[in-house]
């Protein structure tokens, strides 16, 4: 049989690119839209049947202790973890950026240390976190008592846990942060800083709020983004050391969804939880396209 | 010049400080991993162990299943990456180097692919999984993460900014376009096969999320997965094991990564642009 060049060239389109559009319609598309539509019913993993129950499982999570301290506690944790993560991930990229001017070879030993958390297996990691942190076996209490300071309860205290999980988050993507601003810092063509000088900025202090920081404002914006959009999902260090608890305190949504979903088997339940972190995530990843498209004008 | 070396001492002081703070789990994880266990349970400091003590080790090769976490990941990262790159440079390669009329429709498919993370969709694979029956197997582990956005977003940018004639030429040679995406168009855009290949694997052999949800069966578990099994199992009371353990488990990346910094770094950063 021979075909017309049109459609042979119709099959190939087909052949070349129906095997990925498929696989994104059947695993991207479709459950996205089926999670939307699970969040208004009752469905239970296993049931036969559901009835929908429109916004109950929304004003549950939003009403119910258990579902609004999911939602606070991933807010505070992404909002400790954005400063102190970006803030660090600058002064140690400009640190080392300067270092590299006068000893290369241990900035950048220095630059593969900071880099390792993202190059080992958080799940990993976390179990060592946790030995580090153990209420007496753990080197952290030790050194504490060893100056006459109160041990603490890292990961049992309800008011400490979550800022101890916020640490860790900042621990496994400052270094990350600082490839983002490294590359940023080198990007500013240096007769900026030679400009400056000659308009009286010579000290470094000074150097860096009239070039440095203003130059890197669009990296900032998207290293900011990008830190927030990692730290909502947040889950692994909470799986492995707390399981949300203890009592709830550390508990935050993709942990909540997974439990009522996989745990509890309250599928419509989790699918609203769903449904509220993407809808967060949605605004950040549109920020981001935002913050995107402002860098690329800048240059 | 004394000012820039008074400054030069004290950052670079405070720049170790902070790579000390890095390091300071794996250096625990691993004096943990070679403590003899009187040490371990001691209560007064001690950052180093007193000597090595290999046993640790030969205990979480040899007695437990670390060995078969180790494979099970192997197989599932390979197949996941293997999958990915058989959909993607295709798809990539026609969105960029051929006319149709659906091709910006899916390329815009692809933008908002980019944008749903993949905690969204577990709850339907999930459903869809159970219903078919294949929960419990490799293929649960595999199967939701071939279609990947980011891959065919990355291959796509490297084969814009090649020429069309390279292409036009092959095709008055008379190859297939199968044959031209997989004998020129690939071998070319090795570097992003690289730079995707690193993020793929990175991601999906310390992912936790999907392997709790897909797998019940320990013998299935991936190795993070399996290392909470194994803490479980041993209710705190074999750390020395399963500090040797962790460390084998995160050994494979943290190798990897010593060996290929610059491409380590160019993957995973390439890896902020997605959602």
């Amino acid at each position: 049989m021979k075909l017309s060049l049109e459609k042979r060239q119709t099959l190939t389109n087909l052949w070349l690119v129906g095997p990925a559009t498929l696989a994104m319609v059947l695993f991207i598309f479709l459950p996205v839209a089926i999670v939307a539509v699970l969040s208004f019913t009752d469905y239970q993993f296993g049931a036969k049947t559901f009835n929908w129950s429109w916004l109950d499982n929304y004003i549950k999570l939003f009403s119910s202790s258990i579902g609004r301290r999911a939602i606070t506690n991933t807010l505070i944790y992404v909002a400790v973890v954005i400063p102190f993560s970006v803030g660090f991930g600058l002064l140690v990229a400009m640190g080392l950026f300067r270092m590299g001017s006068w000893a290369p070879r241990f900035s950048n030993v220095l630059k593969t240390v900071y880099f390792l958390p993202i190059a080992s297996t958080l799940v990993a990691m976390s179990v060592a976190w946790q030995m580090l942190l153990h209420p007496s076996l753990g080197l952290i209490n030790q050194v504490l008592v060893a100056f006459g300071a109160e041990p603490h309860n890292w990961l049992s205290d309800r008011g400490l846990v979550l800022y101890t999980l916020s640490m860790i988050g900042v621990w496994s993507s400052v270094g990350y942060n600082m490839i983002l601003f490294l590359a940023g810092l080198a990007a500013i063509p240096s007769e900026l800083y030679d400009a400056a000088e000659v308009d009286g900025a010579g000290s470094s202090w000074s150097r860096f709020w009239t070039v440095t920081w203003p130059m890197l404002g669009p990296t900032t914006l998207f290293v900011m983004v990008i830190t927030a959009t990692n730290a909502f999902r947040v889950f692994e260090t909470v799986a492995t050391m707390t399981r949300g608890g203890p009592a709830f305190a550390s508990d935050t949504l993709v942990y909540a969804l997974y439990r009522e979903g996989f745990v509890y088997f309250k599928a419509g339940y989790a699918s609203a939880i769903t449904m509220v972190f993407f809808a967060f995530l949605l605004m950040l990843t549109l920020l981001q396209f935002w913050v995107i498209e402002k860098r690329v004008h800048y240059k | 010049m004394k000012p820039t070396f008074i400054s030069r001492i004290i950052s670079s002081s405070f720049l170790v400080a902070g790579a000390a703070v890095i390091l300071l789990p794996f250096v625990w994880m691993l004096s943990l991993a070679f403590k003899p266990r009187d040490e371990i349970f001691s209560t007064s400091i001690q950052l180093l162990p007193s000597r090595l003590e290999w046993s640790n080790f030969i205990f979480a090769l040899t007695e437990t299943n670390i060995p078969l976490f180790l494979w099970n990941g192997t197989v599932v990262v390979l197949g996941i990456l293997v999958f990915q790159v058989m959909f993607a440079v295709p798809c990539a390669y026609a969105l960029t180097q051929r006319r149709f009329l659906a091709r910006k429709l899916i390329f815009g498919l692809v933008m908002i692919a980019l944008m749903v993370p993949f905690h969204v969709t577990a709850i339907p694979i999930f459903l869809g999984f159970a219903q078919v029956g294949i929960l419990n197997t490799y293929w649960a582990l595999i199967l939701p993460f071939i279609p990947t956005a980011f891959g065919i977003f990355l291959f796509r940018q490297f084969f814009a900014q090649l020429p069309s004639d390279l292409f036009d030429a092959a095709r008055v040679d008379g190859l297939s376009e199968t044959a031209i995406v997989w004998r020129i168009a690939f071998p070319l855009a090795l570097p992003a096969a690289t730079a995707f290949a690193i993020f793929s694997v990175t991601t999906h052999w310390n992912d936790l999320f999907w392997p709790m949800i897909a797998t019940t069966d320990p013998n299935l578990a991936t190795p993070p997965r399996g290392i909470l099994y194994f803490r479980d199992e041993e209710s705190g009371d074999n750390v020395g094991p399963l500090m040797a353990a962790a460390f084998i488990v995160t050994a494979p990346l943290v190798i990897l990564f010593l060996m290929a910094q610059r491409k380590f770094i160019q993957g995973l950063a390439s890896g902020g642009i997605k959602g």
